[in-house]
């Protein structure tokens, strides 16, 4: 699910399940901050609607979240190449980690 | 006479982390005690820390690139973490406001790790082992004490309190060897590693004796011997010879047709997540799927799945099976398994709530799509199609009538379709008790949920893990009573749970009339093997 919530396309949101079935342990979430990294977009993401936002880019962060199996992901992105970096991430999310080979 | 005795003072029983063998000298790792180091000025502190992060950081990556494949990842973690900016700035800010270098790290450090065995999930405790690691090595760089590894021989039995994943992969393994753990889990990046290089290893051991010149570590039934008699040795590599057979042989095993035990086949299923799953090599070898999991139909994309994507996904499954049976479990949401905007939000116990058949009762309009895909899937002969989640005989009838309504639709429709045959899990204590009331086609014991309902145990709960024995008699008596009533009324049981992969609850389960396993396509091998064993009178227990 992607939406931009300003139709100037300034903040770019989404969520995705986590579908991972140790839920956010060390490797997904090495990948996902290494992604999230790879773009200018400043990226923050939460698993449930209560939660604070926090940095994609941060893996002690994305350890904390805690996101069991099953939980939705929450992206939120703004920036240049927002868009992209949500949809790359939630892409990642919903493909289940995959190696992508060195 | 004081043999016996003596003997027995030197056996310890842990929990296996890997399997396999090791008998050599016995070699004790423990932390290396802390020297003090000089303190400067703030400003020299923060560059003796960034110092030392950079140079652990390539000590990492030194490691990482030696070892490779999954240990290179494992330790992508620490990398991570050494340039994780949230992370680090705290502590760089400690450090401008007048706290030493490798105080203001450790404080950090302390922190996370406390955090993570706090955590309820063992999973998450054991990546404490990860962080104590990057820890100890920033700590030892910044300190200058040389992180020499220990002078290990070749082929030792090492015993530590925990082991760090970079230790395991300091250490020398090519001629063997093995590691006793006191702490440590079965689940940490160091068990996966031993895993990975067919190391045995065995955990939570608890206290052992500091002395001994040589050991026997038994990684399968989970011992450590000190200093063993010569009887000792006979009877260790007598295990050690059956189980190295057992391996070799078993993946020609997989290929022949069928198990039994007994004289009775029994039918080795799998269970499937995501039509993906079907894709592991030893899926083939099944002799049908027990467990198809639809849960993941909610993945992805937001919203609850249309009846497209639902048929297409349970076509393939069938079509990928042919004549081989499949069976197909409706949504089990609920409990551990939230979906927004179909589960109910707020439960106080949302495993004693609205959860698997009760839910899809209670949301006819999401229910009926499900059963709209199945009931058209079913023109495949080999499907089957169970409810979980039953407690009483009058919600399968309540799901049999609304699948029966939806075949009718479709008919009227004019779209072809089918009323598959119709089974339940057996996984609340009440069905199990009654089982003789329901009218099911097939029932399949989910013996994760029963044990967590039998021995009241909330499954999640890390600190449950022990009391939570599906091998506790009365979670085995449950088990009994419906394979027993199955083999009188000719109705089949399967068992689908954790158990079912379990060697130790094999014998078990067989014992106590259960014919039918379904298990992860990744532990078929070991299961047919088990049983394979078990029924040429092998007593390896």
């Amino acid at each position: 699910m992607l939406e931009s919530r300003q139709p100037n396309g300034q903040v770019i949101t989404g969520s995705v399940q986590l579908i991972h079935a140790a839920g956010m342990h060390a490797r997904p979430a090495v990948k996902l901050t290494k992604l999230a990294k790879k773009f200018k977009a400043q990226i923050s993401v939460r698993a449930s609607d209560t939660a604070d936002w926090i940095n994609a880019k941060s893996v002690a962060k994305i350890m904390a979240l805690r996101a069991a199996r099953d939980s939705i992901i929450e992206i939120e992105a703004s920036g240049e190449d927002a868009e992209a970096a949500v949809a790359a991430l939630i892409d990642l999310v919903a493909t289940d980690f995959p190696d992508t080979g060195q | 006479m004081n043999m016996r005795a003596e003997i027995a003072r030197l056996a310890y029983g842990g929990r296996t982390a890997s399997i396999g063998f090791a008998h050599g000298p016995f070699v004790r790792v423990d932390a290396a005690t802390n020297a003090a180091r000089a303190v400067g000025a703030p400003k020299e502190e923060e560059r003796a820390l960034r110092a030392a992060l950079i140079s652990a950081g390539r000590q990492i990556a030194a490691l990482a690139s030696a070892a490779g494949g999954e240990a290179a990842q494992i330790l992508e973690f620490q990398v991570a973490l050494l340039d994780d900016q949230d992370f680090l700035d705290p502590i760089f800010a400690a450090i401008l406001a007048g706290t030493p270098a490798d105080a203001a790290w450790l404080a950090a450090l302390d922190e996370q790790i406390a955090d993570y065995n706090s955590a309820p999930d063992e999973y998450l405790q054991a990546r404490s082992s990860d962080l104590m690691d990057l820890r100890d090595r920033v700590i030892r760089t910044l300190r200058g004490g040389e992180n020499a590894a220990p002078n290990i021989p070749g082929g030792a039995v090492i015993c530590a309190d925990d082991l760090p994943p970079s230790q395991f992969l300091e250490i020398d393994w090519s001629r063997g060897g093995g590691l006793a753990l006191l702490r440590g889990s079965p689940t940490s990046h160091v068990a996966m590693l031993a895993r990975a290089r067919g190391i045995p290893m065995v955990v939570q051991l608890g206290s052992v004796s500091a002395e001994a010149e040589t050991a026997l570590l038994d990684g399968e039934g989970a011992t450590l011997e000190l200093d063993p008699s010569a009887e000792q040795v006979g009877l260790f590599e007598r295990r050690r010879d059956v189980h190295h057979k057992h391996r070799a042989s078993a993946r020609a095993l997989l290929r022949r047709p069928a198990a039994s035990w007994g004289g009775e086949k029994i039918r080795l299923l799998i269970n499937v997540q995501r039509v993906e799953d079907l894709d592991h090599a030893d899926a083939q070898y099944a002799d049908g799927i027990g467990l198809m999991r639809t849960e993941f139909l909610f993945g992805g994309q937001a919203g609850l799945p249309d009846e497209e994507t639902q048929y297409r996904a349970y076509d393939a499954v069938l079509r990928w099976a042919g004549k081989r049976s499949v069976t197909i479990r409706t949504f089990d949401a609920g409990g551990d398994k939230p979906v927004p905007g179909f589960t109910k939000k707020g439960e106080a116990n949302p495993f004693l709530g609205v959860r698997g058949l009760r839910l899809c009762l209670a949301r006819p309009d999401v229910f009926a799509v499900q059963l709209r895909a199945l009931a058209r899937a079913a023109l495949h002969a080999n499907l089957k199609v169970m409810f979980p989640m039953v407690t009483t005989p009058e919600e399968l009838e309540a799901g049999r009538n609304l699948f029966a309504d939806v075949v009718g639709k479709l008919r009227v429709e004019g779209v072809a379709a089918v009323l598959p045959e119709i089974g339940i899990m057996v996984e609340v204590p009440a069905a199990a008790l009654t089982i003789g009331r329901f009218k099911a086609s097939f029932f399949s014991i989910g013996s994760n949920d029963l044990a967590q309902y039998v021995t009241a145990c909330d499954r999640t709960n890390g600190a449950l893990a022990k009391l939570i024995d599906p091998l506790n008699p009365a979670v085995l008596e449950l088990i009994g009573r419906t394979a027993e009533y199955g083999k009188r009324a000719g109705i089949s049981v399967s068992l689908c749970g954790d158990m079912a992969g379990d060697p130790r609850c094999i014998p078990a389960l067989l014992s106590s009339g259960v014919r039918e396993l379904s298990v992860n396509p990744s532990a078929l091998a070991q299961v047919k093997q088990t049983i394979d064993g078990l029924s040429r009178g092998d007593s390896r227990d």
